[in-house]
């Protein structure tokens, strides 16, 4: 039996939004025991690290990342991105199927999980196609997907703009269990926007993207969950008025669930200044007012949980005129120092905050990480919440550069990641 | 004797916006000299002589490009067009690459057109030389601006207080922003006229009173500025026909007729006689759109001279 004990942390409990002194101890790759308070004599022969006061939580899990294998491999493999995820704290990633070929079949879900078994240093858990080749026209197989090991059921960037096909998929999944999650931006209405519409649409001379592309579809999918008697997570939602549909529609008892891009939290439509094309996101970066009206969702809970939406995009996609460049930003390895900024500008706890990447995606999931409870998967990570650094690209892990928080001031850095106990991650 | 004049103090030209009034100002003096050049026999000059001038065009043009040459030979430069149709960027070379291509070849002066907005400034921070914006998307054409506010001024005798009303496509249109931002810098009261689906959301926020009424809207304006419509606008949904368009918002002698009685008629060109300017309007007395196309020589040799006196040994 191998024991590990991480000892004389500040823990942190997103389930109880508890955090105080304590110690963990780790056998066999799950949490054995939490003790607050003073440390307990570690067990004979077991391996300590003393954590001086040092947060201990839960490892992240990120319940929306874009990986470039299969088909992309220049951009993103399962490797690099998992030791960028390792880096940041995330221990469990949620991959989109914007994949070439789509994940779509059990073969290719296999295919990710073998990969990822063989490769990663994290969980990664796929999510599979809502439709078939992500075409929003026919349902993908969600009983034989979720039995290959697929968490979820979304065409990621892409919306399903089909009513009739949303409907029979929601009413379809209810019957498996499945999870369905539909980026909200109609693209009929994005048409040839590309940045958030407004007075520096205009002034910059882009072509503007409504928010109704976004409400439109969440206001049309909570009903249609509603008809359907199932469950909807919302991925990414951008604006005030999205936040009114989810909190009414979680009024009505219907089974929603909301989640926001560390981008949206962190920066507004400013930030794209120059026209430069790393702040070119799906959903647009919005106002200030929009920035500020998501933090308050997500203290109060409108917003379950924040995703890094990364998306590693290279020269190729980015280097380009504004409207022509590729959407997309990287994000697992600065989504805990990113969401950090919050807990430092005192807009958010810190617990509240590790919440939203940890148990509470796997409540929405249905998975046992997350938690620092006994019996739970021995995912944790240790950082410093208050040590200052600055990005530096060339250090990135992921193969993509394109990261907006390039040369940018963070303040908390991780120190020691362990998946099921064994380190995925060491400063 | 020192030089009293202000000059322009900056590197390149990429928008009106972020010009103080003098710049314009200093830009549209030393324009007004460039006219009396070129209306000469000898219309050289030799500020230029032994510059490298490139214009880099990616999106097809006609007038401008040649006034750029015409501008650039005047003052001695070299002068190269690249159409890049025939370039290699057709072949799959970023905008960035193209930069730096042409950047080895060490130019003076880059005239640069693209369709994407910002496209002008990626490329400006990939460069030594000076740039100019000649149209990028539709963000800004400088010297569009400068060469309309130069014939204002010619025939008005000033630009303040001037009522300016910008009418037609001006969601898709650089010269209505540049148009916009510079007329206000000199103190007009610019107004703008489009269907509303014409009109870029956001836009009341910069203080411009918006028609969409095209008799309202130009009603006692000193200065009608027509911009031109796209055919392919038919296609988006913008408006419903040519004909629905040039009924309600196509210049004609009834319409302008709302105007102040000395009001005078601009068009950036080309022209699309019949859907958003009648010919008669076009042609007639009220119109300033040849005399337009004069002042546009005369302000790119000065924008051109103006950088190159920021170049080394300049």
């Amino acid at each position: 039996m191998t024991s590990l004990v991480l000892q004389d942390a500040h823990l942190v409990d997103p389930e109880r939004l508890r955090e105080g002194r304590g110690s963990v101890l780790v056998e066999n790759g799950v949490i054995a025991d939490v003790a607050w308070g003073a440390a307990p004599p570690a067990p004979e022969g077991a391996r300590v690290i003393a954590c001086e006061g040092r947060v201990l939580a839960p490892g992240l899990i990120d319940m929306r990342a874009f990986v470039g294998e299969p088909g992309a491999e220049h951009r993103e493999t399962l490797a690099t991105a998992s030791e960028a995820a390792a880096a940041g704290g995330v221990t469990t990633v949620v991959t989109m199927p914007d994949t070439d070929p789509a994940v779509d079949e059990p073969a290719i879900v296999d295919y990710m999980l073998r990969r990822a078994r063989d490769t990663a240093v994290v969980r990664v858990l796929p999510a599979a196609a809502l439709t078939k080749g992500r075409e929003g026209k026919e349902m993908t197989e969600f009983g034989l997907l979720g039995e290959a090991g697929a968490v979820a059921f979304t065409d990621g960037a892409r919306c399903v703009t089909n009513a009739r096909v949303m409907r029979r998929a929601l009413l379809y999944a209810r019957d498996v269990g499945a999870l369905v999650m539909n980026h909200c931006e109609d693209p009929d209405l994005v048409g040839d926007g590309v940045m958030n519409e407004g007075e520096l649409s205009a002034r910059l001379g882009l072509l503007g993207i409504p928010k109704e592309a976004e409400t439109i579809v969440l206001e049309r999918d909570v009903r249609l969950a509603r008809l359907a008697g199932s469950r909807l997570h919302a991925p990414m939602l951008s604006c005030p008025d999205s936040l009114e549909i989810a909190r009414r529609a979680k009024d009505a008892g219907i089974g929603l669930s909301c989640g926001v891009s560390i981008n949206s939290l962190t920066f507004n439509e400013n930030d794209i200044g120059g026209y430069r094309t790393f702040f070119k996101l799906s959903p647009p970066l919005r106002g200030e007012d929009d920035r500020q009206a998501l933090i308050e969702a997500l203290v109060e809970g409108t917003i379950d949980v924040i995703v890094s939406d990364h998306d590693p995009q290279d020269v190729e996609t980015k280097r380009l005129p504004f409207a022509e460049a590729a959407n997309g930003a990287l994000g697992l390895e600065t989504l805990l120092a990113a969401g950090l900024r919050l807990v430092h500008a005192d807009r958010i706890s810190l617990p509240a905050l590790v919440a939203a990447m940890t148990s509470r995606p796997a409540e929405i999931l249905g998975l046992e990480q997350g938690r620092l409870s006994r019996g739970a998967p021995a995912d944790l990570i240790l950082f410093d919440p208050d040590e200052p650094w600055v990005l530096d690209k060339a250090e990135l892990r992921s193969r993509s550069k394109n990261s907006p928080f390039d040369e940018a001031r963070m303040e908390g850095r991780v120190h020691l990641t362990l998946v099921a106990g064994r380190v995925a991650y060491s400063a | 004797m020192p030089d009293a004049r202000p000059r322009y103090p900056h590197r390149h030209l990429l928008g009106i916006e972020g010009l103080s009034p003098l710049d314009i100002e200093a830009l549209l003096d030393a324009a007004e000299e460039a006219v009396e050049v070129s209306r000469r026999v000898e219309k050289k000059k030799s500020t230029l002589r032994g510059r490298t001038q490139i214009n880099l065009f990616f999106e097809p043009s006609t007038r401008t490009q040649a006034s750029f040459e015409l501008a650039g030979k005047r003052l001695g430069a070299d002068v190269m067009n690249m159409a890049v149709a025939s370039s290699s960027v057709k072949k799959g070379e970023t905008l960035v690459d193209t930069a730096a291509t042409l950047n080895a070849m060490h130019p003076d002066i880059i005239v640069v057109r693209h369709h994407s907005a910002g496209a002008v400034h990626l490329l400006a921070r990939k460069v030594d030389c000076a740039v100019v914006n000649a149209g990028d998307g539709a963000h800004e054409h400088p010297t569009q601006a400068l060469l309309d506010a130069l014939t204002i001024r010619c025939n008005k005798g000033r630009i303040q207080g001037l009522t300016v009303a910008i009418c037609g496509d001006i969601l898709h249109s650089r010269v209505a922003r540049s148009n916009m931002i510079l007329l206000a810098a000199l103190g007009a009261k610019v107004r703008l006229v489009a269907p509303s689906t014409l009109l870029p959301v956001g836009i009341e926020a910069l203080g411009f009173p918006c028609f969409s009424d095209l008799r309202r809207g130009i009603a006692g304006a000193d200065i009608v500025m027509m911009l031109r419509l796209q055919r392919e606008r038919m296609h988006g949904s913008f408006v419903p026909s040519v004909k629905e368009y040039f009924r309600y918002h196509g210049l004609d002698a009834e319409k302008l007729s709302h105007a102040a009685p000395d009001a005078l008629v601009m068009h950036p060109g080309p022209m699309n006689r019949g859907v958003e300017i009648a010919s008669d309007v076009a042609d007639g007395a009220q119109s300033l759109i040849r005399e337009q196309v004069e002042m546009g020589v005369a302000v790119r040799m000065a924008v051109l001279e103006a950088l190159a006196s920021h170049l080394p040994n300049g």
